[in-house]
């Protein structure tokens, strides 16, 4: 076994995704920590143009996997079991994105190599120790794994993105996988939540959680948002109950939103919600848990009931 | 057709709770079925109303606590449950690996074609547990789906699903059976159990199983993670928090918003 750490990029319909930078500091954190080389591996789709732009600083090797255009977890747990052997390492680094879930299981299962997703810090003592979250958030862990190799994937926006260009050795990967074991086929894309409401472009966003209780009750914050001239957006349970369309879910699954204020009504704050809306300029939180987690970010806030909250915030602006 | 669905009864914190060790003291932890778990099972039954003569069997690693949570899952139409629980199960943190290995055990037994899990547990959050399964059982898999094709799955024997990957975009993915599908929130809406789901539960079966029912022993079930410390992290907040009854408060925050320019006509 070698000290090495190889990290796995990711990419879509063209693009590194920006884990994959973040993973450049995170695989370099720990290729210090264990004394090793950092090997980034990019699979499948434009390797040579991602290669050039993974030839980062920190980063000694970079290998590319040129087969197929998008992600296929099958080739993909084929072609990180092969770099596996051939470099040998003693931490593999996934992202913890849909598609690191996706792959990054199988890899560890195959390999044998025990498993930590969702990392938010690491430390390394002949083994790792990782820091990670339960119970949305609300708590911290520490985790610390028995063995000398392992499989981690990290929370995207953890770690700093890598951006300092500098000279790394691209070595093309001979890969010739087993094409009877690819037996999942992506067939396309598709963009959902198109609408008529683009929350992306408001300026002021009253966006309402699972603490509203009833859809009945989303009406009141839809009064506030009138108030205030403001658009109503939402957390995911919100959609996923049918209580507003897709277009109006906020986070990682959603839309992205840097509105001027974001004003947050009984939401927990969920890391894939707070992806979504951690660049709004002003973040207002109204929630009845003193401890939850959207006042980590949150500008202002008020712990309180929104039912009792909101009414008053209503009358202040005049509304209805 | 066999349709097998992994549950867990998961805990959740009170917003005020204390931490006794490595694990938050038991006086603030309710349980409930996974949230995720709920819309698996509902897919599994819709399959099941869709198609003839398709059985539907939940798997659960729990203690007996747990079977109140299962029964919920029976009453909304599955037809019966298997509970794997075993003094070496008992441990602060169960790794993917060790997950996996239980739930083989319980594949190799009942041999279904389609097995449907959550895509992570609302507790500890891995997300990882089916897809190790399904590269443990050799089955083809497909990680955070939020659609499926029923009709083409019962006629075709292929899983026709989209993945919700990040920022709007789903990926639509065809998966040969058998296949284990980690089943996302909004796939579909979740139905109540009805009285009569609720009775015709209290005569299903839940057969408990120890490590050695399934040809396991406690080697077999080593977790290589430990959880060493459980903490309340240092809250990153400097929020201006208002204080006082919510007419003060909603006073207090109108003017700053109104400083920021919001509600200005
Ligand atoms: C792959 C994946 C993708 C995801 N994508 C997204 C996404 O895009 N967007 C998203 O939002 N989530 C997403 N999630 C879900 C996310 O993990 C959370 O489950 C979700 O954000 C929780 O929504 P919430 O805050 O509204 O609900 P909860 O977490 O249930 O929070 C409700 C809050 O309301 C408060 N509350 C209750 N009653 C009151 C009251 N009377 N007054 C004031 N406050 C009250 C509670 O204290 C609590 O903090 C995703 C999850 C996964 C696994």
């Amino acid at each position: 076994m070698s000290a090495d750490v190889l990290a796995v990029a990711e990419h879509r319909r063209g693009d590194l995704r920006d884990v994959s930078f973040e993973l450049v500091t995170a695989g370099r954190e720990l290729a210090d920590a264990t004394g090793g080389d950092l090997h980034v591996a990019v699979i499948s789709g434009d390797v040579d143009g991602f290669a050039e732009e993974l030839s980062l600083d920190g980063v000694d090797v970079v290998h590319t996997v040129d087969y197929g255009e998008e992600f296929n977890h099958d080739v993909y747990v084929q072609a990180v079991e092969a770099l596996y052997d051939e470099v040998d390492p003693t931490a593999v680094v996934m992202p913890n994105s849909v598609n690191g879930l996706d792959y990054a299981p199988a890899v560890a299962e195959r390999l044998a190599l025990p498993l930590v997703t969702d990392a938010v810090g690491f430390e390394w003592d002949g083994a790792l120790t990782a820091t990670r979250e339960m119970y949305g958030s609300k708590v911290e862990t520490t985790v610390e794994v028995e063995s000398e190799r392992v499989a981690v994937t990290i929370r995207g926006g953890e770690w700093p993105a890598e951006e300092t260009h500098d000279g790394a050795e691209v070595r093309a990967f001979d890969f010739e996988p087993d094409e009877d074991a690819i037996r999942s086929t992506v067939t396309g894309f598709e963009e959902v939540g198109a609408g008529d409401v683009d929350i992306s472009e408001a300026e002021v966003l009253v966006s309402v959680g699972r603490g509203i209780e009833e859809e009945e009750n989303i009406e009141l914050v839809q009064r506030l948002a009138d108030a205030l001239g403001a658009t109503l957006s939402s957390s995911r349970p919100i959609v996923d109950n049918g209580w507003l369309p897709k277009n109006r879910q906020v986070g990682q699954s959603g839309k992205v939103v840097t509105p001027k204020v974001y004003i947050a009504v009984g939401i927990s704050g969920a890391v894939q919600h707070v992806a979504g809306m951690k660049g709004a300029e002003t973040i207002v939180a109204i929630n009845t848990d003193p401890n939850a987690p959207i006042f980590d970010i949150a500008d202002y806030g008020i712990v309180g009931d929104l039912f009792e909250v909101v009414p008053e915030l209503i009358e202040e602006f005049g509304g209805e | 057709m066999k349709v097998l669905v992994t549950v867990k009864e998961v805990a959740e914190v009170e917003d005020d709770f204390e931490i006794d060790g490595t694990g938050v003291d038991d006086r603030y932890l309710e349980y409930d079925l996974n949230e995720w778990d709920d819309y698996a099972v509902e897919e599994a039954v819709q399959l099941q109303e869709a198609g003839d003569d398709i059985e539907v069997v939940s798997v659960t690693i729990g203690p007996e606590r747990a079977e109140e949570t299962i029964r919920m899952a029976l009453a909304k139409g599955v037809d019966r449950a298997i509970r794997v629980w075993d003094d070496a199960l008992d441990q602060d943190l169960l790794d993917t690996a060790t997950k996996a290995r239980v739930f083989r055990a319980v594949v190799e037994e009942e041999e279904p074609d389609l097995i449907l899990t959550g895509v992570q547990a609302g507790d500890d959050a891995f997300g990882a547990t089916g897809v190790a399964l399904a590269e443990s059982v050799g089955q083809e898999w497909a990680a955070v789906v939020n659609q499926l094709d029923i009709d083409h799955l019962l006629a075709e024997n292929v899983a026709r699903v989209h993945r919700e990957l990040e920022g709007g975009v789903e990926e639509l993915t065809d998966v040969e059976l058998p296949a284990v599908l980690t089943i996302q929130t909004g796939i579909n809406e979740p139905r109540y159990a009805s009285l009569r789901g609720i009775r015709q539960a209290q005569s299903k079966e839940i057969a408990p199983k120890t490590l050695a029912d399934l040809g396991l022993e406690a080697g077999d079930v080593e977790s290589s993670l430990f959880l060493t410390e459980m903490y309340e992290p240092e809250s990153e907040s400097d929020a201006t928090l208002f204080e006082g009854s919510a007419e003060e408060t909603a006073a207090e925050l109108a003017s700053v918003l109104r400083e920021k320019g919001v509600g200005a006509e």
